[in-house]
């Protein structure tokens, strides 16, 4: 009898434990589960302090130095990782195939809520309105490809390019 | 009777809990109790036997966590199906399907264990596998000629300087034709040393140590002082080859085989040894073409004990030893005579001394036998019945496994008296103590692998999984904390820390780094191509549709090669696949990873293939169609998916 009501103090706490703070874990997080000696919670998210840093999106570009004009190597590179990573969901005009095409995205979104978006695409989905949005319609989560910052700053200048600046 | 003996354990455990704190460390359920979504403390790898395979627990929970595909076919994810891992399984006598697969050894640097590879036997078909324990991929697997019913095997020396195989049935070398009954004449049994490099972990076979008929059954090297050594335990030294239950049990005393491999290292290196052909596979799995090749090989070095002085040395052991164990001090080495009612201690400082004052009685075929009594520690006495294998805790402590008395026998390597017993269910076979065969292992939990269910667990009809025990040896006490279901049937195990493994897994492989002859670098390249009767489809798959998802042109007779490459780059994100009437299997492809299965069409029809691994919301969806036409039928090759299906035509 001891033995169960201890056991249910321990439930009890560990339910406690992880109703602190902790989201559900996605089955295809980039994130390991927690060490067994850890609790599994994770940090606060502050708030973005305006309208304008939220369009920029969660992750760790907050500021996206542009080209003037592109540049031609990147938009290269940008568009062989495309064609790997990219293509099997993504037309480069304006029709959905799996996702959204791309025509015109670097008008729809700062090129930092671009970076973020597919660097650290699943914070992104869990807790981006639009982002969020975008899954609402496409029902698919995107898959995270493991870009390079390098990678994914070249696959912005291809999408640039590819909406036609100069 | 078993109920009291219930009642009673409770009764005990009650008396114990005298506050909340003791209560909790006398409870099993919270010693064993790892919550939802938290980890284990240890990797358990448990042997197979019968399917082949090597199963990974997590402990102190008994959760299974993978099935690593070894010397077995495995339709779960087309190990020995895809033509990718077909030459894995490779032998002189082509494709072996299966294997039964007995001991396990962690790669170790100085006597601990170093998280790199295992190693895996083959017991009926000669071979000695490696697994990365990066990818928990089968990558090399040797075949060993000379032997049969490697059994002794694979057990490593403390820098993990050679993996060894000894054989239990002796067997005449080469492939002379010969009656069974000149055994003594033409038999032998060897012992193999296969070295393993240092960064890659290639295998390659060194020398074979020729030796009398007779079985060797178990294996374990020196460590510390006797670091030079192999010790390997020997039953029918009787040379019986028929009713060996009876004939092979007359001696009072079989032997352990000594052996300074050192020495015949040395031996070798001097020319000591005699090249003779010999045909072996060699397997090996690249990870950059993500293929396996097989190679023959068609030698080897034999090492003659005549002609190799000071190399091997026999020490009597009562009665047809099994375990042969030597204690992390490298001192004491237990040899566990299944029919003897002792168990004798053998002490690594008075076998050098006894070798150096030559206290010899006589010879076993030309090999030096060592007086008993002048390598003899001491022996444990009435220990229990059938004692087996022996692992150590480090504290000085030693644990047999009695096969005919179902219990673990706790003993003090120092005075060799008896301290605990605790029984088991139901007759033990191997144990293991995470690390308890390195200089350093972990003294918290044991596990008995038990041969014999009955009631352990709900019934299953008349096979049962066969059970595994869990014992808390942190105190005085070992205390029985949990029973598992096992898969197969475990004979030698081993564990680790899971510190020393997780944090080194691969999550998926980096799709640029593909260097696979037949990888589709991203759906443009996406293709069907035909040679003669021929067909390789270049298919790639990401959530959720299949490049190419329509094929038509494909006639009975032709051999399709399916390639699928996974084009996705996170972790967990494998993609089956999978075509009607196939009588192949099924692959599973690990992210940035290219898999072919071969299909040999024989009718005409429409053959739909489909992802059979669930991977999105629109995972039904992830199919396709192989239209397969009569053959000589004007039926032009077309391949694509979506839109384009009717715009690619035939290249």
């Amino acid at each position: 009898m001891k033995q169960v009501s201890l056991l249910a103090t321990v439930a009890a706490t560990a339910l406690l434990l992880y109703s602190c703070g902790s989201t559900p874990q996605q089955a295809d997080t980039e994130k390991p589960a927690t060490d067994n000696s850890m609790a599994a919670t994770t940090p606060a998210d502050p708030a973005p302090a305006t309208a304008a840093d939220a369009a920029k999106g969660k992750g760790k570009f907050t500021t996206v130095a542009l080209t003037d004009p592109l540049d031609q190597k990147m938009i290269a590179s940008g568009k062989t990782t495309y064609e790997v990573k990219c293509a099997a969901c993504h037309k480069l005009s304006g029709e959905k195939l799996v996702g959204p095409g791309w025509k015109g995205v670097t008008e729809r979104r700062k090129p930092e809520w671009i970076m973020n978006f597919i660097t650290n695409t699943d914070e992104m989905i869990d807790k981006d309105p639009a982002a969020q949005a975008m899954l609402e319609e496409c029902m698919v989560r995107m898959p995270n490809q493991h870009l390079t910052d390098d990678e994914a700053r070249h696959l912005l200048e291809y999408m640039r390019a590819n909406d036609g600046k100069k | 009777m078993l109920g009291l003996a219930v009642a009673t354990t409770a009764a005990m455990q009650s008396c114990k809990m005298k506050t909340a704190a003791t209560a909790v460390q006398g409870d099993a359920a919270s010693k064993t109790y790892v919550a939802p979504g938290k980890y284990d403390e240890i990797y358990n790898f448990v042997s197979g036997g019968f399917n082949g395979q090597v199963s990974v627990y997590g402990l102190p929970s008994g959760r299974l966590l993978k099935v690593i595909p070894v010397f077995a076919v495995n339709p779960e994810n087309g190990y020995g199906y895809s033509e990718e891992t077909k030459a894995m399984l490779n032998t002189t006598n082509g494709l072996i399907p299966w294997d039964d697969q007995h001991h396990l050894d962690l790669s170790q640097t100085n006597g601990e264990q170093d998280g790199r590879w295992l190693f895996a036997n083959a017991n009926n078909t000669p071979r000695v596998a490696r697994i990365d324990l990066t990818t928990f991929k089968t990558m090399e697997i040797l075949q060993i000629p000379n032997s049969a019913g490697n059994h002794s095997s694979p057990f490593i020396t403390e820098n993990t300087e050679y993996v060894v195989a000894g054989t239990r049935f002796s067997v005449p070398l080469g492939s002379e034709d010969v009656p069974i009954s000149s055994f003594k004449d033409n038999f032998h049994s060897t012992a193999s040393f296969i070295s393993v490099d240092k960064t890659s972990g290639k295998m390659d076979l060194a020398f074979q140590i020729v030796l009398p008929g007779m079985n060797l059954d178990l294996s374990h090297a020196g460590k510390g002082p006797s670091h030079d050594w192999f010790f390997f335990s020997s039953y029918n030294t009787e040379q019986a080859y028929t009713l060996l239950e009876v004939n092979a049990s007359q001696k009072d005393k079989d032997y352990i085989v000594a052996v300074n491999w050192k020495k015949a290292e040395e031996y070798a290196k001097a020319g000591k040894g005699k090249k003779v052909p010999a045909t072996y596979a060699h397997n090996t799995y690249d990870e950059h073409k993500q293929t396996a090749t097989s190679e023959i090989k068609n030698e080897v070095l034999l090492l003659d004990p005549k002609d190799c002085p000071d190399m091997i040395y026999m020490i009597p052991c009562p009665k047809s030893p099994h375990g042969c164990d030597i204690d992390p001090s490298g001192e004491f080495i237990v040899g566990s005579g299944k029919l003897a009612a002792l168990i004798p201690v053998f002490s690594f400082n008075k076998l050098t001394k006894a070798i150096d004052g030559k206290q010899f009685e006589g010879d076993f075929k030309g090999i030096p036998i060592i007086k008993y009594e002048a390598a003899l520690h001491g022996e444990v006495q009435k220990p229990g019945l059938g004692p087996l294998h022996t692992e150590f805790d480090g504290k000085g402590n030693a644990y047999t496994s009695m096969f005919l008395s179902s219990e673990v026998v706790k003993w003090s390597l120092k005075d060799l008296q008896v301290l605990d017993r605790v029984p088991t269910y139901y007759s033990v076979g191997h144990l293991m103590i995470p690390g308890g065969d390195t200089k350093k292992p972990g003294g918290k939990y044991l596990v008995a692998y038990n041969k014999i269910t009955k009631d352990r667990f709900l019934p299953t009809g008349p096979e049962l999984a066969q059970s595994a025990q869990l014992y808390d040896i942190s105190g005085d006490k070992m205390q029985l904390i949990l029973d598992f279901p096992t898969f197969g049937e475990p004979h030698y195990a081993q564990a680790c820390q899971a510190s020393l493994i997780k944090d080194k897994q691969v999550k998926f492989y980096d799709i640029n780094k593909n260097g696979h002859d037949y990888v589709a670098m991203g759906e443009k390249k996406a293709n069907v191509v035909r040679k003669g009767n021929r067909v390789d489809i270049y298919m790639t798959a990401i959530r959720s549709h299949l490049v190419p998802d329509n094929i038509e042109g494909v006639f009975v007779g032709d051999e399709v090669y399916f390639h699928v490459t996974n084009l996705e780059q996170d972790w967990d994100i494998p993609h089956g696949f999978a075509i009607k009437n196939n009588p192949n299997a099924e692959l599973l492809i690990m992210p940035g990873e290219t898999v072919t299965l071969k299909f040999s069409p024989d009718k005409q029809g429409i053959y739909p293939f489909y992802c059979t691994d669930f991977c999105s919301a629109l995972h039904q969806e992830m199919s396709g169609y192989l239209r397969v036409s009569p053959k000589g039928a004007n039926v032009p090759l077309k391949f694509g998916t979506g839109e384009t299906v009717t715009s690619v035509a035939a290249k």
